[in-house]
């Protein structure tokens, strides 16, 4: 077990009191595991990525733990989350284009950032040139200034960067979303390919693109309104779903080949309920088709099947 | 009914502007009433650029747009004003469309006094309400309300119904669902496919292929200013013929088809194409026109002709030998 999260509870402060962003996530990731983290805007799901690294200041830690390789990671503790990042925990920002130095050669920023972390850049050099070589950049871009290499270029010289000192989990946010679909298609085969080159240990791919997921991730987690709706392998979360809110989701994507003409494909109704006074029981109550009586009391996160975590009354059963 | 005919654009770059770099070479298509035409192109191919070109935004440097056989280009004052009656936009981004400190149905307001200002309060508050009602939105719900207090959906189906408003016969929808939640993106993705069945022409244009091959009748695959492939949309999708339209429906990421998978069938029904456009290579986007450091081209570096592959389809590639096609 790679990583182990229990219970992890971040809010985020207002002057109108606390947004209940991620509220009780209780989930694991396997060695070598990647782990597609999905979700509408506003599910936490980029909370939860980034709670695993570095709270900033309007984000409060209210409870829960986080076990990465059998150390407790002090997620709450800004200096003592130090020790770990960019070593066992390291991310690959949303908008990794802008995620570079724009006035350091990105050489010169990479040494400077493995001094800051005690390694000698001259030792790790020949490591750098090999992947700078794998994900297919010319080996003078360290020579160069970011402004100097396009979106996709910078893309993936950051995931390099961002995984040198081989951390066990990579967090990668959004990192296809800006991205033309061809140089979509390069960097999420990097990815995977860092997994399995052993660079990173596990991975969590956040993104709002099931289809990328499909393609990329072992396992899928779904959000909804900062729970946990279900956890399964991909192949089961796309033709197999239990929880209503997954099920809704996953038929409302037009696929090439699907035609309005021959199928017309329907949303789901209504809006994210909001998280500042979140409704009691299951949040997505209200826009459930199958919602009944007892889904006034919140449903647990449990396993279902084998592999396959759920939390919905319709799934597990009213009494259990 | 919208015509586009050989239009270009060339935009100055460098400094004092002495430079010009093309942003859309060429590009000829209709869009007809009961139709939508989906222009798809990655970042830089000038899908937005058309877009405004149509919406009279930017100016065209060649060529002529051409709307139920009037000339658009030419335009000025008064006419401006008709033309907007029949054409009309709606954005990528619905929250920077509004303008916070006033409420969301100033676009509605504005309308009428621009349009209606003779109208009875009323008569007009009957066209709201049945324009609201077309785009699925409950009067109630959108009225009197600040942008921030309605959802991205909302709000891109406000603008729409304030297109509405007037007698559209041409919707030009630039991305108008990629900044929208998976879960109500498809309802404004059916809305304008319901809006179709009313003759009014759309021209979507988006990055996004499976979301044109769902709602579309055409399809335009742009490439760096220049027309790569269109034709009828299950043409495009179902023979893709120019080697950038195949490399780009084999890189969309599917639901229930792996890439390797993909790759494996392009590889059964015998090896990929390598994907390079003998067109590009000679005259790479990037390189300014005229200029220092210019390309020089003359009338024979236009690029590829428009070939014919069958009845509606038609591809730009020189790699199909024009000669055993018929000409388009």
């Amino acid at each position: 077990m790679s990583l182990q999260v229990s219970d992890l509870k971040v809010y985020y402060r207002t002057l109108a009191g606390d947004v209940k962003a991620l509220d009780g996530a209780t989930f694991s990731i396997a060695d070598k595991e990647i782990m597609g983290l999905a979700g509408e805007s506003g599910c936490g799901k980029s909370t939860l990525g980034n709670s695993l690294i570095r709270l900033d200041g309007r984000m409060r830690y209210v409870g829960g733990s986080v076990n990465l390789d059998g150390n407790e990671l002090p997620v709450w503790d800004n200096q003592g989350m130090n020790e770990f990042r960019f070593r066992d925990v390291s991310v690959i920002p949303q908008y990794a284009m802008s995620a570079m130095n724009p006035t350091r050669k990105i050489g010169t920023m990479t040494a400077e950032l493995l001094e800051s972390r005690g390694e000698k850049y001259r030792e790790i050099k020949p490591e750098l040139l090999r992947r700078i070589d794998l994900v297919g950049l010319d080996r003078d871009v360290l020579g160069r200034y970011p402004i100097e290499l396009s979106g996709g270029m910078k893309q993936r010289m950051v995931m390099v960067i961002s995984t040198l000192l081989d951390p066990s989990l990579l967090i990668a946010d959004e990192i296809t979303s800006a991205l033309d679909v061809s140089t979509q298609r390069a960097v999420a085969e990097t990815l995977v390919s860092f997994r399995d080159h052993g660079f990173v240990k596990s991975m969590i791919v956040i993104t709002h693109d099931v289809s990328i997921l499909y393609q990329t991730a072992d396992t899928i987690l779904i959000m909804y309104a900062g729970k946990l709706a279900e956890k399964a392998p991909t192949k089961t979360i796309i033709e197999g779903a239990m929880h209503p809110y997954t099920k809704m989701l996953i038929s409302s994507l037009p696929e090439v080949g699907v035609r309005y003409a021959n199928k017309k494909l329907s949303g789901i109704p209504g809006s994210p309920p909001s998280l500042l006074r979140p409704p009691v029981g299951c949040r997505f109550r209200a826009r459930c088709p199958l919602a009944f009586d007892k889904c006034v009391e919140e449903p647990p996160f449990v396993k279902v099947a084998r592999d396959h975590m759920a939390a919905c009354w319709k799934v597990t059963g009213s009494d259990a | 009914m919208l015509s586009l005919n050989r239009v270009s654009k060339y935009y100055k770059v460098g400094t004092f502007g002495g430079k010009e770099l093309a942003a859309v070479r060429d590009v000829s298509f209709d869009v007809d009433a009961g139709e939508v035409v989906s222009l798809i192109g990655e970042s830089g191919s000038g899908k937005t650029t058309i877009g405004k070109m149509v919406l009279k935004l930017i100016d065209i440097s060649r060529g002529s747009i051409t709307c139920d056989g009037q000339d658009v280009t030419g335009l000025h004052g008064g006419a401006v004003k008709s033309y907007y009656r029949h054409v009309q936009g709606v954005f990528q981004d619905p929250f920077s469309s509004y303008n916070p400190i006033f409420k969301a149905d100033r676009v509605l307001t504005m309308i009428r006094s621009e349009y209606f200002s003779d109208m009875a309060r009323s008569e007009w508050n009957d066209k709201v309400d049945a324009a609201l009602r077309a785009v699925t939105l409950d009067p109630g719900q959108v009225l009197n309300k600040y942008p921030h207090q309605l959802s991205g959906g909302q709000l891109q189906r406000l603008l729409v119904a304030r297109a509405l408003l007037l007698d559209l016969k041409i919707l030009v929808a630039d991305e108008i669902i990629s900044m929208l939640d998976a879960s109500t993106r498809i309802d404004v993705l059916n809305l304008l496919a319901e809006l179709k069945g009313r003759g009014m022409g759309i021209l979507f244009i988006t990055h996004d292929l499976s979301l044109g091959n769902y709602i579309s009748e055409k399809t335009v695959i742009l490439r760096h200013g220049v027309i790569a492939e269109m034709g009828a949309t299950d043409k495009v999708f179902g023979n893709p013929t120019h080697p950038y339209t195949k490399a780009l429906i084999s890189s969309v990421p599917q639901l229930h088809k792996k890439w390797a998978d993909v790759d494996a069938e392009i590889l059964a029904r015998g090896g990929a194409d390598t994907g390079t456009c003998l067109f590009h290579q000679a005259y790479p986007p990037t390189a300014p026109v005229t200029g220092k450091g210019a390309v020089k081209q003359d009338s024979s570096d236009l690029p590829p002709t428009l070939v014919k592959v069958e009845d509606d389809h038609y591809v730009g590639c020189f790699d199909l030998g024009a000669a055993t096609c018929q000409v388009a």
